[in-house]
């Protein structure tokens, strides 16, 4: 038995921490792959229709709130900061950082979603965009527009129920990180949880100008 | 310790930088640059999605076999996405001849059979 054996953080069937570490951060990547097919369906649904009905996907994209949409991004990259940060202070054993830090990340990601619900979707609602349930437009291309919408709240949707999965993750991590669980030879649960909330973040990253910039605003 | 630690202020550039790239995508959608508009979006959110690849998610400093992962994953949606798209926009570059769409694509519809009705309407 070698002294890294010793370790109560190391699984028996890893040689070694480092190897352990790589294999988790790798089946994170192996779901993130998987996750990427799940979100390019909707996007290469998303290409085809905007470019057969473009004239209705820009009006629709012309009735969003680019200011919210903006300060939306601004508040999901504030997070993935906060996120980073919090596995920096992880792997250097620094407990209150993480601490801290989650509870930021937590905070922001509600804010998103919390943004999102009631300054955007309600409104939309408000306004007669929900295809399905009041879907009531009267200018040109109203089929198409419809279309726009459909896509728009299944694509911010879906990112939003990754966005509220990431923060129930995180609530448990913070329970974890509370009662001392993590350290340098012990923070790939962070790790694995940070990738992910980042991958969360990329495909904002793209929803944003897809939603709400096309066609441009000028 | 396992993993690279990365100096704060790495993360506290690439934050802000970050947000600089969001300020900008957000100003250019308010120049007129006809198709262009999209193009530049796009490019910017590439940008914005490698920073956060590279730095908050270390694949900087990540064993090769984690950039394999995300390469593979990019060739798979850019398969999805450029085969999805070929066939949608090639799709009447060869018209159907003359004769086949009268016999094949609109078989007499025998009365009474709603479902084959409907699907030959749908054609």
């Amino acid at each position: 038995m070698s002294d890294s054996h010793a370790s109560s953080a190391l699984a028996h069937q890893f040689e070694d921490l480092e190897q352990q570490h790589e294999a988790a951060s790798l089946g994170m990547w192996i779901f993130l792959a998987t996750e990427v097919m799940f979100f390019g369906g909707i996007f290469a649904g998303y290409a085809i229709y905007r470019n057969l009905y473009l004239p209705g996907f820009e009006a629709g994209s012309h009735m969003l709130n680019v200011t919210i949409g903006a300060v939306n991004t601004a508040v999901l990259i504030c997070s993935s900061l906060t996120m980073a940060l919090a596995v920096r202070a992880a792997q250097m054993g620094k407990r209150n950082a993480l601490v801290t830090f989650l509870i930021l990340t937590i905070a922001l990601g509600l804010a998103f979603v919390i943004i999102k619900l009631t300054l955007e979707w309600r409104h939309d609602y408000l306004e007669g965009f929900a295809p399905g349930l009041n879907f009531t437009f009267a200018g040109a291309n109203a089929k198409s527009v419809e279309l726009f919408f459909c896509f728009y709240f299944i694509m911010t949707g879906v990112h939003a129920l990754h966005m509220v999965i990431g923060v129930g993750v995180l609530g448990v991590l913070l329970i974890q990180a509370w009662k001392g669980h993590f350290g340098p030879d012990h923070f790939n649960a962070v790790e694995g949880a940070g990738l992910y909330w980042h991958f969360v973040d990329i495909v904002w990253i793209f929803l944003f100008p897809l939603l709400y910039l096309i066609g441009g605003r000028y | 310790m396992q993993g690279h630690v990365v100096p704060k202020k790495t993360y506290f550039a690439i934050f802000g930088v970050l947000l600089a790239l969001t300020i900008l995508t957000t100003g250019m959608a308010y120049v007129n640059l006809g198709q262009w508009n999209t193009i530049v979006a796009l490019i910017i959110a590439c940008c914005k999605a490698t920073l956060v690849v590279l730095f908050f998610m270390h694949l900087r400093w990540s064993p090769s076999v984690m950039r394999v992962v995300l390469l593979s994953a990019l060739l798979w949606l850019a398969i999805l996405i450029s085969l999805t798209t070929t066939d949608f926009f090639s799709r009447d570059w060869i018209p159907i001849p003359e004769g086949w769409e009268s016999s094949m694509l609109r078989p007499p519809t025998p009365p009474g059979n709603l479902l084959q009705r409907a699907s030959c309407q749908a054609i």
